[in-house]
């Protein structure tokens, strides 16, 4: 692999993403509110500086399938904006493939796809097997390397009939699954995928969930994606980065943030009738009543202690034990980080 | 993976993929044939004016010609104005890139290996292809009603200088409109600053009136006249260049020199088109995105 920043670090041969230190400043103009503000602004502008990226360090192997979580504004897709060379960094490195992504080399285009959900890389007005034949010239892809790659693809995401219909007439899941055979048509070694699954039904979320799961696989493309639904992480990623303020708060695995930041499990009791409400407190865990079920959170430590004295009490007819739903952590993981954003500016 | 996938560039690779563009953008025009054929029809309404005005010009002067034309050449001045600006005019070229900055759509040329400036040259040449084959026969029929005003045809020399006029000035609009668009990396609306160049451009391009009557126009500076400093600028290469060229106003050395001038313009345009791209994604990269 051949590394054209001298500044940027050697890599080691499975390492495809590479950051160091990388950071992102914005100059954002105020407009404060009134006409007379307006009619001062257009002889003084007050601007001022946000770090949308702030010294990230971040190192991606192939083969790896790794979601970027974070609330709105938190530097995910200005993150992934940097490594597909869309924009420049104010500081730090970073190497994807061997190459700078900002010197926007062809020969590392070639090789990597960006899809954003609300973007649309097809012609609009045209069948999308146009825009693959375009495809196929501007990434130079051999003609039978090319349809077999195509028919491949579009027959795992049953698309045949809709490839020659116009992108226009499609709905907005089909047309998200024709995107996605149009990005990985060149068999590019790294994916970006910025909310591919934004406004889908369950249904074509699942097949795009089970679409990239194999085509990832197969082609052990490393994945990098950003998604506000846990179901796509869920379904698809092993690494697990939440950025927060521009900052990676955590990088592990998906198993590891249940385990680490939470502490307690979800326990779902069903009775034949709505319980006696006092009985099910006295247990001392907070609890949520919804007719004839009842909600306990209950501590790890002690859950192994109270569940046997739970389903001893009477007319329990079913239980689970649950840990608490992604959602919830990732949240209470923003939530806390805001909390202490807060308090940080306070003192 | 992709090392395998990726064919190594063969000689005239890029002319294939410039075809294939060239190919999907005609598809996509000919989505719109039937709004294009009403744009068509519409071209021909102003010039009906044009010809009522200079009729009653000619009525109230005593003279047989102005500044070198006559009432006829006036006529067939304007139809093959007509003609060039179906060459050099961009109509939403410029408007269009400013769009695409400010949208975000411009990004997927940043991503994929893929020229701005070339593919919407290819859009363009079929926009035109289009248009040609939409509106060849309302102007072959409005020539040949209007076949009285013309001056016997020109040589053949003539008529090849005419068409290579008329290949430049295509060249020139598009990359003149292309840069004018590309000041959208640099200020979030262009419709005004696309506004006063249309203006600049109708009045001395020669679309308002032949340039030659500025001759009569001193600038002031050594007596020399506005038609002289016209010259050397490139909008009269847009329209009145060519017109002048077929009816034999523009012959000899002073046409070479002429074809030379609008060569020269073509070539600025197109660097200044390229440096302008460069630039403007470098600040798109550093400050938007």
């Amino acid at each position: 692999m051949h590394n054209t920043d001298p500044a940027a670090e050697p890599t080691p041969d499975d390492t495809v993403i590479h950051v160091a230190r990388l950071a992102k400043e914005y100059r954002v103009f105020d407009k404060p509110e009134g006409l007379a503000a307006s009619i001062r602004g257009l002889f003084h502008r007050t601007s001022r500086v946000v770090e949308a990226v702030k010294g990230v360090d971040l190192d991606v192997g192939r083969g790896e399938f790794v979601a970027l979580l974070g609330p709105n504004g938190a530097g995910k897709t200005t993150l992934l904006k940097l490594l597909s060379g869309i924009i420049t960094p104010t500081r730090g490195t970073a190497t994807v493939l061997g190459h700078v992504p900002w010197e926007r080399a062809d020969d590392f285009r070639r090789r990597f796809a960006l899809v954003m959900g609300q973007r649309n890389q097809l012609w609009w007005d045209l069948p999308a097997a146009e825009s693959f034949r375009l495809h196929q010239e501007i990434y130079r892809i051999e003609p039978a390397r090319f349809e077999k790659t195509r028919d491949e693809l579009v027959d795992m995401l049953d698309v045949r009939r809709l490839i020659l219909q116009p992108v226009r007439e499609l709905s907005l899941g089909e047309r998200m699954k024709l995107e996605l055979v149009a990005a990985l048509l060149h068999e590019p070694e790294v994916l970006f995928l910025d909310e591919p699954t934004i406004g889908l039904d369950v249904v074509a979320q699942h097949t795009i969930h089970e679409f990239l799961r194999d085509v990832q696989r197969r082609r052990r493309m490393t994945v990098m994606l950003t998604t506000h639904y846990m179901k796509d992480v869920a379904a698809l990623c092993e690494r697990v980065v939440v950025i927060t303020r521009g900052d990676v708060l955590y990088d592990g695995s998906l198993a590891e943030i249940v385990d680490r930041f939470t502490s307690h499990k979800i326990v779902t009791l069903d009775f034949d009738e709505a319980p006696d409400r006092e009985r099910i407190e006295r247990f001392g865990f907070p609890c949520d009543f919804r007719g004839p079920q009842v909600i306990l959170r209950i501590d790890r430590s002690r859950i192994a202690d109270a569940l046997p004295v739970i389903l001893g009490s009477e007319g329990v007819r079913d239980v689970s034990v649950e840990d608490v739903p992604l959602e919830e952590i990732v949240a209470e993981l923003f939530r806390a980080d805001s909390r202490q954003a807060a308090a940080g500016a306070s003192s | 993976m992709s090392d395998a996938a990726a064919m190594p560039a063969k000689p005239f690779q890029g002319l294939r993929t410039w075809w294939t563009m060239l190919r999907i953008c005609l598809e996509e025009r000919l989505v719109y044939r039937g709004d294009f054929a009403l744009g068509t029809l519409m071209r021909f309404l102003p010039i009906v004016t044009q010809v009522f005005l200079w009729t009653a010009v000619f009525a109230a002067t005593s003279r047989s010609d102005i500044a070198g034309y006559s009432r006829n050449d006036i006529v067939a001045y304007y139809l093959l104005t007509m003609l060039t600006r179906a060459f050099s005019s961009m109509p939403g070229l410029a408007t269009g890139i400013a769009r695409s900055v400010r949208d975000g759509s411009v990004k997927k040329f940043l991503i994929q290996p893929v020229d701005y400036v070339g593919f919407l040259l290819a859009a363009r040449v079929a926009h035109k292809l289009v248009y040609y084959a939409v509106a060849a026969i309302p102007f072959a029929l409005v020539f040949f009603l209007c076949r009285g005003y013309f001056p016997p045809p020109p040589d053949a020399v003539t008529i090849a200088a005419f068409l290579l006029s008329l290949v430049l000035s295509f060249l020139l609009g598009f990359f003149m409109e292309a840069a004018l668009g590309m000041l959208g990396f640099w200020f979030m609306e262009v419709s005004s600053i696309v506004f006063g160049y249309m203006l600049v451009q109708y009045l001395l391009s020669g679309h308002m009136f032949p340039i030659d009557l500025l001759r009569t126009v001193p600038t002031g500076v050594a007596g020399v006249s506005l038609a002289d400093v016209v010259h050397w600028l490139p909008f009269e290469y847009t329209a009145y260049f060519s017109s002048a060229v077929w009816l034999g106003k523009v012959q000899g050395r002073d046409l070479v020199a002429a074809l030379a001038i609008e060569a020269g313009w073509v070539v600025v345009m197109a660097v200044a088109c390229r440096i302008a791209w460069w630039r403007g994604t470098r600040r798109y990269s550093a400050f938007g995105g």
